[in-house]
């Protein structure tokens, strides 16, 4: 039987490497694009503010960018080096999207990346614009065929289990492609993205603007920063709704747990602002509901169900039954692969293999589980609905936090008027929170889905590599190590490149250009101190 | 269009043309970070050696990112057994391509000389932990890898890290070092200039040397090693489980192919030529040859384990049965027949713009070209 504790620090590491790796792909999906609206900008009016402002989000881009190219490397090895039993049962499937990720974008963007720092001389204006956007399309194509992927674990559509290879197999490429999960998911995370790049260029500036300095690159920033900000948090907003509405037909588990909801309610059911779920007791106390909501946001209609918690789990009980069926099915067919009858049997229950397999969390040969093995063969393995129902609570209320300040930022600078002082400070104080809702969000994503790592048909914990506890240790160990060393250098690198502002970057000549010239001497005995820190 | 078996030739080719544009590419990148602290003493220097790689090396790096997501979607088997069991190995790998772009971009953002010496030893141990890693990957995988499957095809690797670390495979490991450092040190013949050019021509013709003794000896010592032998009929468009063939270890099976195929000693030879057409230009001081030359002995020497190997991909050595071959490991025609597809769309376009690139970054690095750059 498999480890638990090794199971344990298999997900562990994934979650570390993951949520670390995922602290860098947001900017970069945002930052990417902004770079290119604003070379965009630099091209058509030949202001050289624009250059300087690209060069120095570039700058900061660059930092970021190798971090996400660093971390992501281990994504893409992680499935083969721990979770061995995953990437053979389901690599027919999974392995496709991650190969047309190469092929599609990182070539694109790593190959033109090195022409957007190094090409300024060498390139033309509008070639070098070229090069911006293709490094942008080609960050944001591979957070397509990540989410296709990821979008397959949550829905696994158009693939079988073939008895003769005992492994999922494709049938059909565009129900992969074009499955409703992974395109709202790719809608929703890259929108997000581009509100982590927002608020990052929102939040630079605005430090700068408070203290005077760099005013002419700072305001221009934060309009760009602020009108595509508001576009992006509105649109998170809006998207989000719609992988909630996607949830209701594969993962109604998911929404169970995240709205603390043990028990099916009649149609329309009310949306639970707050409460305090209690796994133990199986119910949530101390509710604030919204009548009608839920319904309206899962089902869109005001007369079909939203599935609860204890509902869904009686559920499973009747499809590990029908599961097992399919396994006794498929060890026949193991033993004689002529057997036509065993063929019939498995085909007709093979939906709901992956159901039997959860058994094997007790016993060798899911057959031989007691009924009581099999009650709780689910309820065990359920995910905590406490951190559940509130990641998600407080992964919407910072969504909405943005669309208010995208607006007032976008009504201020659009209206042209002097953006207050209380406005820029708390501008910057909102520097973390797009970083907090995205990993609160992959939270919600990937924790939720528990305990499955393919929906319904793979459970998390046969996926896991059969390799030695001390192993995993080590290697945990060793991220640990490496990515906290990472991260102390990253922060303290973007911490020296934004204190001493663009005028490094601006080049001979960059400074004559700005068209606040009053400014810059207050910049620059300003910035003096801290370099010589 | 094309049926399952010519699909797993192609595929079981196209990994071979990953793995060689991965060498050939972003070896040139290993070779050059390994050689840094040698053919750079100043900080200069070092920043135009560096800079010679710098515009290029995220997009070569790419070829060893596409090589795992291709093993993924066409040989599943392999990439869950390979990369499972090489485990603290794949680690260490993959610290030091943790470490690679992080040093590429960190290196030049401050002033202190310690702070770009660390960066320094970080990057030599990028470019010098991967380029032995691979060598010895390849030395086991023609030994064997202890590995079996259960009945559910969940593989078990038996065993550890030390065991990786056996005499052939160290050889193996030496080779393909001493590979990469030539390549390097012809990548710089033509894009650099001054000392570190100078230099990197006296350590080039040393690993050439190294390359052309070391392959020879390995050539040698493959005659006395266990070769794998599949004893029953695979149907070549049968379902892909391992379970279901005989294999037995046989000594020097491995030479089976070319004894076969005669015309397949072209193969190492050209190795072994590539090798000494690099030696000859370094000599010479005519970079151009001399890059040509470590490109045909990296190719050569990559096709060469291939060639031995085939229909074998991954050979068991506790159970030789279950070894992973070219009919009975690789993903589902369906998903083999999209992904040629894909790439036949793709690859040319990829080609075309890293060409494109490669033009405009066209020429010499010199030290009086550092102070603008980057890196």
């Amino acid at each position: 039987m498999i480890d638990a504790t090794l199971v344990e620090l298999s997900r562990l590491q994934f979650a570390l490497t993951a949520m670390y790796h995922f602290l860098f792909v947001p900017l970069t999906l945002g930052l990417s694009f902004m770079i290119a609206i604003m070379e965009s900008v630099y091209v058509m009016t030949g202001r050289t503010v624009w250059r300087d402002m690209t060069k120095f989000w570039g700058l900061l881009f660059g930092i970021n960018f190798a971090m996400g190219v660093a971390t992501g490397i281990v994504m893409e090895f992680q499935f083969g080096t721990n979770w061995a039993y995953y990437s053979h049962y389901v690599g027919d499937v999974f392995g496709a999207p991650l190969a047309l990720e190469g092929l599609m974008a990182f070539f694109l963007e790593a190959t033109l990346v090195g022409l957007f720092f190094f090409g300024w001389d060498r390139l033309s204006k509008v070639q070098h614009l070229a090069v911006t956007w293709l490094v942008a399309l080609g960050s944001n194509l591979s957070a397509l065929w990540i989410l296709i992927a990821n979008g397959w674990m949550q829905n696994p559509v158009g693939a079988v289990f073939n008895p003769d290879t005992m492994r999922m197999e494709v049938i059909n490429f565009a129900e992969v492609i074009f499955n409703p999960v992974a395109q709202a998911k790719f809608v929703h995370t890259v929108a997000a993205g581009y509100v982590t790049g927002a608020v990052f260029v929102l939040s630079i500036s605005a430090w700068y603007l408070l203290r005077r300095r760099h005013v002419a690159l700072a305001k221009r920033s934060l309009t760009v920063a602020a009108s595509f900000g508001l576009a992006a948090a509105l649109s998170v907003v809006v998207l989000g709704d719609e992988s909630g509405y996607a949830l209701t037909d594969n993962q109604k588990m998911k929404l169970a747990m995240i709205e603390g909801m043990w028990h099916t309610e009649e149609a329309p059911a009310a949306f639970t602002v707050f409460g305090i779920p209690d796994r133990n007791a199986q119910e949530t106390r101390y509710e604030l509901r919204i009548p009608w909501v839920m319904g309206l946001i899962a089902t869109r209609s005001l007369d079909q169900e939203v599935p609860g918690i204890l509902e869904l789990l009686a559920l499973a009980e009747l499809h590990i039954r029908d599961g097992l069926l399919a396994y006794d099915a498929l060890q026949r067919l193991n033993e004689n692969q002529a057997d036509a009858e065993a063929r019939e049997i498995f085909l007709a229950n093979q939906h709901y293999l992956g159901y039997a397999l959860m058994l094997k969390r007790y016993v060798e040969d899911p057959r031989d589980a007691t009924d009581e093995q099999i009650a709780s063969a689910m309820r065990d393995s359920l995910p905590n609905v406490f951190a559940l129902f509130w990641s998600f609570r407080f992964m919407v209320v910072i969504g909405f936090y943005f669309i208010l300040l995208f607006g007032a930022a976008f009504y201020m600078c659009s209206l042209r008027r002097q953006v207050p002082r209380w406005f820029l400070r708390v501008a910057v104080f909102s520097l973390p929170l797009p970083w907090i809702a995205a990993e609160l969000g992959w939270l919600v994503a990937e924790y939720g889905r528990q305990p499955w790592v393919i929906e319904g048909v793979l459970p998390t914990f046969l996926g896991v590599s059969s390799i030695g506890l001390s192993d995993i240790i080590i290697t945990l160990a060793g991220f640990m190590v490496l990515y906290t060393v990472l991260a102390v250098i990253e922060i303290k690198l973007m911490v020296k490149y934004i204190r001493r502002g663009p005028e490094a970057e601006a080049g001979e000549g960059g400074g004559q250009v700005l068209p606040l010239p009053d400014d810059r001497p207050a910049s620059r005995p300003a910035a003096l101190p801290e370099e010589a820190r | 269009m094309f049926d399952y078996e010519i699909l797993r030739l192609i595929w079981w080719a196209l990994l071979g043309v990953l793995l060689v544009a991965f060498a050939i590419t972003d070896g040139f990148d290993m070779g050059v970070a390994a050689l840094l602290p040698a053919v750079a003493r100043t900080d200069r220097q070092r920043r135009q050696v560096i800079n010679t790689i710098g515009p290029v090396w995220e997009g070569n790096q790419v070829w060893f990112i596409l090589g795992g997501g291709a093993i993924f979607a066409a040989w599943p088997a392999l990439y869950a057994v390979s990369f499972s069991g090489f485990y603290l190995a794949m680690f260490l790998l993959l610290a030091a391509l943790i470490i690679r772009p992080v040093a590429f971009k960190f290196r030049s953002k401050r002033e202190e000389p310690q702070w770009r010496a660390r960066w320094d030893a970080a990057l030599c141990f990028s470019g010098v932990v991967p380029a032995l890693l691979f060598g010895v990957a390849v030395g086991n995988v023609l030994l064997g890898i202890p590995f079996h499957f259960d009945a559910t095809l969940r593989p078990f690797y038996t065993g550890s890290f030390f065991d990786l670390l056996n005499p052939f495979a160290l050889l193996c490991g030496v080779v393909s070092l001493a590979m990469l450092v030539l390549h390097g040190a012809t990548w710089l013949q033509i894009k650099a200039d001054g000392e570190p050019m100078e230099r990197a021509r006296r350590y080039g013709m040393i690993a050439a040397i190294v390359v052309l003794v070391l392959f020879a000896l390995g050539g040698l010592w493959l005659t006395q090693i266990d070769g794998y032998r599949i004893i029953t009929e695979q149907d070549p468009f049968g379902p892909s489980n391992p379970l279901r063939k005989e294999v037995v270890a046989e000594a020097g099976y491995w030479l089976h192919n070319f004894n076969a195929h005669p015309w397949l000693w072209l193969v190492p030879l050209a190795g072994l030529a590539g090798a000494a057409l690099a030696l000859l230009g370094l000599a010479g001081g005519r970079g151009a040859l001399s890059f040509i030359g470590s490109k045909l002995s990296v190719a050569a020497i990559i096709i060469t384990v291939g060639a031995a190997m085939f229909p074998v991909i991954l050979p068991s050595s506790i159970e030789p049965s279950h070894s992973l071959t070219v009919w009975d490991s690789s993903s589902s025609h369906y998903t083999l027949a999209v992904m040629l597809f894909s790439t036949a769309l793709l690859l040319p376009i990829v080609l075309l713009y890293t060409a494109w690139v490669y033009k405009v970054l066209w020429g010499r690095v010199s030290e009086d070209d550092v102070k603008d750059d980057m890196y």
